[in-house]
């Protein structure tokens, strides 16, 4: 079978929110289980006394990354039926500016937070109710950023050709730069005085 | 098994979690063609809810408009139902680790009153800047990481970037 599969036509668009419950799951799973679920484990990758998200995330990237180049190389999925989010030059920047301003204010970012919220962390539910009052606010102001929400589309660009390398060397180069990571916050950990929590 | 892995403080290896978390972005990808999200399901509950209060006022601007369409209400996305699975796959894990607690989870030297407060801040700033940037951490960052678009890695170095700086900042919440 051809992927992607729902775009290919190979499942019934009908089956799209069934199938978006079932990977729901499998990822707040995942979230929870390796403690998303807590702001102050989280926190630990920018004090050093806990690299979690470093590791889950960057190895989450590089093993769904693989998988999407192995299954493009070997016929089995259309990569470039895939969706690619626009990059808007500058609203992408700012906007992670501000989301790592509340990333260290609020200890969660949105996915994490709705996994504290399953267990019942009651921080959680209040940086969620935050997510809603924020993106109520940026909606009403819209006109305010609406300049630079649209300046500098570069539409879906990739970064290996923003780079002038090849696919395969850019992604073979990510993965090197992802176990040095890994080395390197084993390191840090073991230098960095523990925090109880 | 030596150790109780119902008390709360086990978590699996984060390799492991890492390889999890991928296979299901990878699945996500295979089978719809788009990568996870978390911030657009807010996104969508905001324009049902505003749409309902207030159809002109929703129709009229410039940002609601770009997410109403006359044959399915917004609340109609995949996202929504994504994140419905996100709160029960951390219900599952919770239950099975022995998390389920009702409580406010702080560093030692902040009160409640605090946490909650900077809790909220956070969330609103996330909220602002999930919009600015079409996506949050794992609708832009993480998912544009594994397709390797430059908005996926530009967005994950600003959102990682400042948060190190700000999380300097505001040590004080923290250690």
């Amino acid at each position: 079978m051809t992927g992607p599969l729902i775009p290919m036509g190979v499942i019934p668009e009908t089956w799209n929110n069934v199938i978006a419950l079932i990977i729901g799951i499998g990822f707040g799973f995942a979230l929870e289980a390796s403690g998303f679920s807590s702001s102050r484990k989280i926190m630990g990758t920018f004090f050093g006394y806990d690299f979690v998200v470093l590791r889950v995330f960057f190895t989450a990237a590089i093993t769904a990354m693989s998988g999407i180049i192995y299954f493009d190389f070997m016929g089995w999925m259309d990569a470039s039926m895939l969706y690619i989010n626009p990059y808007y030059v500058s609203s992408a920047i700012t906007g992670g500016l501000v989301m790592g301003a509340g990333f260290a204010l609020g200890g969660f970012c949105p996915g994490t937070s709705f996994c504290g919220v399953a267990i019942g962390k009651i921080d959680a539910m209040i940086f969620s109710a935050g997510l809603f009052v924020g993106i109520f606010i940026f909606s009403e102001i819209y006109p305010l950023f609406e300049k630079m929400y649209n300046s500098g589309n570069l539409g879906g660009a990739m970064i290996y050709d923003m780079l002038g390398l090849s696919k395969g060397v850019f992604a073979f180069l990510l993965i090197i730069v992802a176990i040095g990571m890994f080395y390197a916050a084993t390191f840090v950990e073991k230098k960095v005085k523990k925090v109880d929590y | 098994m030596k150790n109780n892995k119902r008390d709360g403080t086990f978590y699996i290896n984060p390799y492991l979690g890492g390889i999890l978390l991928g296979l299901v972005l990878f699945a996500t990808y295979y089978i719809t063609g788009r990568g996870l999200g978390a911030s657009g399901a807010v996104k969508s509950t905001v324009v049902t809810a505003v749409h309902a209060v207030a159809p002109s006022h929703a129709e009229e601007s410039g940002y609601y408009s770009k997410f109403l369409s006359d044959d399915a209400s917004p609340m109609n996305n995949w996202l929504v139902f994504e994140v419905l699975g996100v709160i029960i796959g951390g219900f599952i894990s919770g239950t099975i680790y022995g998390r389920l607690k009702l409580k406010v989870e702080h560093s030692p030297k902040i009160t409640d009153k605090r946490r909650l407060i900077a809790a909220a801040s956070g969330g609103l700033l996330f909220g602002i800047g999930s919009q600015l940037a079409r996506g949050c951490t794992s609708g832009a960052a993480l998912s544009g990481m594994a397709v390797l678009s430059a908005s996926g890695i530009i967005t994950m170095m600003a959102i990682f970037g400042s948060a190190y700086l700000f999380s300097w900042i505001f040590k004080k919440l923290w250690i």
